[in-house]
């Protein structure tokens, strides 16, 4: 049995843009949130709070957050890896904030160079800003499904720090097969061991399509009861790991499986595609999508 | 496919691998037999516009001639896989009800089809309607003489298998780097990679006997032969990182 509606989370300006090679202005960036708020999408990641030292890409968070229209009833959450982020995106209008940790030592101290339980400590001081400010918190957890570094990952170690992260006041757990290695056989595996410590309805699934497997990966975390997915639009984001490689699954092909499986998204999917090609357009790049490819007869 | 004799001739034919050929009349199965051919295929649809389009037939005319081409393979020891073509959605009716797909499904299997590969043609199926159309087909043919051919036109192929392995599928047919493109929608992919395949089979535990690494030396090979880029994602994750 499958769930009657998902709750589809668009990455897209965020994860997406952040894994593209070209820097994009800033009014495309706003461009294309406003054109995601027309699709019927209820969240929509709109920037990162992170040093611009460390991502270029995304420097122009104040002013993107500031310059997109905020539609009623779309949340459009931000990362923050700090306080320091954090005070700085309420500053700009955030209204709820990501923080991001990791099931791997390797990988945390590789990407920002201290070990998960530091990086946690770290986030005790956002949960306490954010509970004090009213602003709710989604918590992600990389390298759920392996690890560029590591290698396998246990499914206990993404139970802990999972459940560190609800415990801390995280409202929801996005599960993120980083490099998209993860098949249905460990998406399978990760979450029966995840559901023991963190109830389904507070976990969401983040898979990247690098190995193809992500709308396969996709389909058994919703039998197993997640009901909330993470995509992006046209597929934007490439690998960090693997050169040339795919990275985000794409959100018109997931709303296109959940269409063929009759569970209600409220996303129009003819106006996805007409983003999707928005965005490719202005980065003059290839669609990722191939329901986008398949539609366009060009 | 000009070359057919040839190609059956000059291939090195290792015991126990079976090298099926398609033969849409008695004329093509007395060549392919005369080229040495041991099993051979036949292609119906679930469609009658599709038929007509592509073979010029109504369906109930291409299965008369495929019964010719059963008679005299089942005289000489040959063994018949059936296709039925837009299984899931046809290029030019759109939807197609499972019902019709069952009845094709059965004809051919009735003429002496030991197999029936069910192609999603145009790749426009989902996960919901696989199920729907396995549970009509199920109910006229035995599962284990049941085979999926998905193509990727819509990124679906890999979640369709799933779901047909997940109803006790276990034959299921792929092409190495997702070679072939789809007729029916200029640029758009068709054939699942078989790499990819593999890989979700393998992170499974389901055995296959096939060598990943294999395959994705053939792959790189005709990739490499046809100056194109591969559409298998395990391959282009793989190559690129300088592992293999």
């Amino acid at each position: 049995a499958y769930p009657r509606r998902v709750k589809v989370v668009e990455v897209g300006p965020r994860d997406g843009l952040q894994n593209e090679k070209n820097v994009v202005p800033t009014p495309v960036k706003i461009s294309l949130i406003d054109m995601l708020s027309e699709t019927g999408l209820q969240v929509i990641e709109a920037t990162s709070f992170v040093s611009p030292k460390w991502v270029p890409q995304m420097a122009d968070h104040t002013e993107v957050m500031q310059g997109i229209r905020k539609v009623p009833g779309i949340s459009y959450p931000v990362l923050t890896p700090n306080l320091k982020g954090f005070q700085a995106a309420v500053a700009a209008g955030a209204k709820e904030v990501s923080i991001f940790g990791a099931a791997s030592e390797l990988f945390t101290r590789k990407n920002i160079n201290c070990s998960i339980e530091e990086s946690l400590e770290r986030f005790h001081e956002v949960m306490a800003a954010a509970r004090a400010a009213n602003i709710p918190v989604r918590g992600y957890v990389s390298c759920v499904l392996g690890c560029p570094y590591e290698g396998k990952i246990s499914a206990a170690k993404v139970a802990e720090v999972s459940k560190k992260m609800y415990s801390m006041g995280c409202y929801e757990i996005s599960l993120g097969d980083t490099i998209g290695v993860g098949t249905p056989g460990s998406m399978r595996d990760m979450l029966s061991v995840v559901m023991q410590e963190v109830p389904v309805g507070a976990l969401a699934v983040h898979c990247h399509d690098t190995y193809g497997q992500a709308l396969a990966n996709i389909l058994v975390a919703l039998q197993m009861g997640v009901s909330v997915v993470d995509a992006s639009v046209a597929g934007l984001g490439g690998c960090p790991y693997a050169q040339g490689a795919s990275g985000n699954v794409a959100t018109e092909d997931l709303v296109y499986m959940l269409n063929g499986l009759g569970i209600h998204t409220g996303v129009d999917l003819q106006k996805l595609m007409d983003t999707g090609t928005f965005i490719c357009t202005a980065l003059n790049r290839r669609t990722n999508s191939k329901v986008s490819q398949a539609s366009c007869r060009l | 496919m000009a070359d057919h004799k040839e190609v059956m001739r000059g291939i090195e034919r290792h015991p126990g691998v079976q090298y099926p050929v398609l033969t849409p009349n008695l004329q093509g199965f007395h060549s392919a037999i005369a080229a040495g051919a041991t099993e051979v295929s036949v292609f119906g649809a679930a469609s009658e516009s599709f038929s007509k389009m592509n073979i010029n037939c109504s369906i109930e005319e291409s299965i008369e001639k495929f019964e010719e081409v059963a008679k005299s393979a089942r005289n000489m020891n040959i063994p018949v896989r059936g296709y039925v073509s837009c299984a899931l959605g046809c290029p030019y009716e759109g939807n197609i009800i499972p019902a019709k797909v069952a009845e094709v499904s059965k004809r051919l299997y009735s003429i002496g089809c030991y197999e029936i590969s069910l192609g999603d043609t145009i790749g426009v199926g989902t996960p919901g309607s696989m199920k729907k159309m396995l549970e009509a087909v199920m109910k006229e043919i035995p599962l284990s003489a049941l085979a999926v051919h998905c193509h990727d036109t819509y990124g679906q192929a890999l979640a369709n298998i799933l779901t047909a392995i997940q109803m006790g599928i276990s034959v299921v047919d792929s092409s190495v780097s997702g070679l072939g493109g789809c007729p029916y929608a200029k640029g758009a992919t068709g054939n699942v990679a078989t790499e990819d395949v593999i890989y979700m089979l393998n992170g499974l535990g389901i055995n296959t006997g096939v060598n990943l690494y294999a395959v994705m030396e053939a792959g790189n090979f005709i990739c490499t032969a046809l100056n194109k880029r591969t559409n298998s994602k395990v391959a282009q994750a793989s190559f690129n990182t300088g592992t293999i």
